[in-house]
């Protein structure tokens, strides 16, 4: 992970391309910015229903990462570490949220977790009913978000040096301990940048969202779905919300990376 | 938005039958055909006879909703006919001065589904209000979502939605998977899922009748075909097609 700051010119066969791939990203948000009402802007930011779809859209794309944290670290040390048989099987299924569209990993999820689920059915018989709620929004996001976080972390593990692992439990560290006080550290640079990934692909998650947890204001309308249907309505309108969450989210990470993460993450 | 709309490829092959459609008549090529998702069964029936009828022509159809159909036909997508689910998203395409003398062609009214053997036992709109139901609506956003709130406003009806859907066909899906007890969606949607899916009739529904208007563009690659195949939508035939998916006559 360690990068050559001073003197690494860029070799010209890269800089073309470079170039052209930052032009690719950036254009379509130089259009988006060239659209934007701005003279509209407070009046679109002051429309009810806005900021609860902002506060929602944070909240859950924040808990979906933490809840891709607690599952999927452990996930990529067992993809990068353990030699037990079917690791690309798993590895495979890792992936398979990437390749979903999105409204077929919400109906997937219906068919799991729904009143008529496989578990959802018996969880209904408990009063638990998880579709159409916040919790459903959180599940969706985890859904679409986990695999960049695992994939990201795994890498890490399987670049980062083994050796320090083996002088740590020479010294007598058992596995846990090694994880937590070595390994973990180790990687935390490829976590912090995995967490990022996932954070924000939650936070723009649509299709599994609005088939999973379906869209009422307050509850389950993120931003990514007030956007969509705004611009049935009012295109500006859509614009304005579409850069509203741009800059909260580039705003966030931008915050972050100066606090926490470190250079490498962002 | 171009690209979404027609693939670089089927634009090449577009533009190719528009100069062989122009300089020679030739009433085969490719014929691009706009509908708004609830259409997607009749006019793809419909897109056959004309096919079998007209050897050599291949109708290609873009089936999504019709707001989103007309940004993109706005957009410079190489459109030869556009029907609409409502008025409003034809006045997008004819405002902008792209086609004009639309003709409606069907109505379709809203019917509440509920899932088969309908376990909730919903039977009227004022069921929409319990608060121990599951229940869909269309965003107030999008033709059905809008003339659902005129049903329910005639009936006297607060309903209690769970989700507001985006289109009429993900509100559908939501009841056949089991997942709400009732939604309201057009009876074209509700016949489309026989076996899955019941109606129950709604007796406020004549307020608010959606009705159906195609045109022909102006810019349209293959004029003859486009209106070849609006002549066989309008005809007794068309009708017919249409009378069978459940769609009332104008």
């Amino acid at each position: 992970m360690s990068r050559r700051r001073d003197g690494a010119r860029v070799p010209a066969p890269l800089l073309v391309p470079a170039a052209l791939g930052v032009l690719f990203l950036a254009l379509p948000l130089v259009g988006l910015l060239v659209r934007t009402p701005w003279s509209q802007l407070g009046r679109q930011l002051a429309a009810p229903g806005v900021g609860e779809a902002l506060r929602l859209s944070l909240v859950s794309a924040t808990l979906a990462t933490v809840l891709s944290l607690v599952l999927g670290v452990p996930l990529a040390w067992v993809l990068a570490r353990s030699r037990a048989r079917g690791r690309s099987v798993l590895r495979a299924l890792v992936t398979v949220p990437l390749v979903l569209p999105p409204v077929v990993g919400g109906v997937a999820l219906f068919l799991v977790l729904g009143r008529q689920g496989i578990v959802g059915s018996w969880l209904d018989d408990l009063g638990i009913t998880i579709p159409f709620t916040t919790a459903a929004v959180v599940i969706a996001e985890t859904f679409v978000a986990m695999p960049f976080l695992v994939i990201s972390v795994e890498g890490a593990l399987r670049a980062a040096d083994t050796r320090f692992e083996d002088v740590a439990a020479t010294l007598g560290a058992g596995r846990w301990t090694t994880f937590r006080r070595v390994t973990l550290p180790l990687v935390a640079p490829g976590v912090a940048a995995g967490a990022v990934l996932c954070w924000a692909r939650a936070l723009g998650e649509f299709g599994a969202t609005i088939t999973f947890a379906g869209n009422f204001p307050g509850t389950t309308q993120t931003m990514p779905l007030a956007v969509y249907l705004a611009l049935q309505r009012d295109p500006d309108a859509a614009i304005v919300l579409s850069v509203l969450l741009l800059a909260v989210s580039l705003a966030t990470l931008l915050l972050l990376r100066d606090r926490w993460l470190g250079r490498a993450a962002v | 938005m171009r690209s979404r709309a027609v693939p670089a490829p089927l634009a090449a092959a577009l533009l190719l039958s528009g100069c062989g459609g122009s300089t020679g008549g030739d009433p085969g090529g490719t014929l691009t055909v706009f509908a708004a998702a609830s259409l997607t069964d009749v006019l793809t029936e419909l897109g056959e006879t004309l096919e079998s009828r007209q050897p050599g022509l291949e109708v290609r159809f873009n089936f999504a909703g019709s707001s989103a159909l007309a940004a993109q036909v706005v957009q410079g997508a190489p459109v030869d006919v556009f029907a609409s689910a409502d008025d409003r998203q034809m006045q997008v395409v004819t405002d902008a001065g792209l086609a004009s003398g639309a003709e409606v062609f069907a109505a379709n009214e809203l019917v509440l589904a509920v899932p088969e053997g309908n376990p909730a036992g919903v039977t009227g709109p004022a069921d929409l209000a319990r608060e121990d139901l599951a229940v869909a609506l269309c965003a107030p956003e999008v033709p059905c979502g809008a003339a659902a709130e005129r049903v329910l406003a005639a009936a006297g009806v607060t309903a209690r939605p769970d989700t507001y859907e985006e289109d009429v066909r993900a509100a559908l899906t939501k009841v056949e998977l089991g997942e709400v007890d009732a939604a309201l969606v057009y009876v074209t949607d509700a016949a489309a899922r026989p076996g899955s899916v019941d109606a129950v009739e709604v007796p406020e529904a004549g307020v608010a009748v959606n009705e159906y208007p195609v045109c022909v563009l102006d810019d349209a690659p293959n004029p003859r075909a486009a209106q070849a195949f609006v002549d066989l939508l309008l005809s007794g035939e068309g009708r017919r097609v249409l009378a069978d998916a459940g769609f009332m006559a104008p």
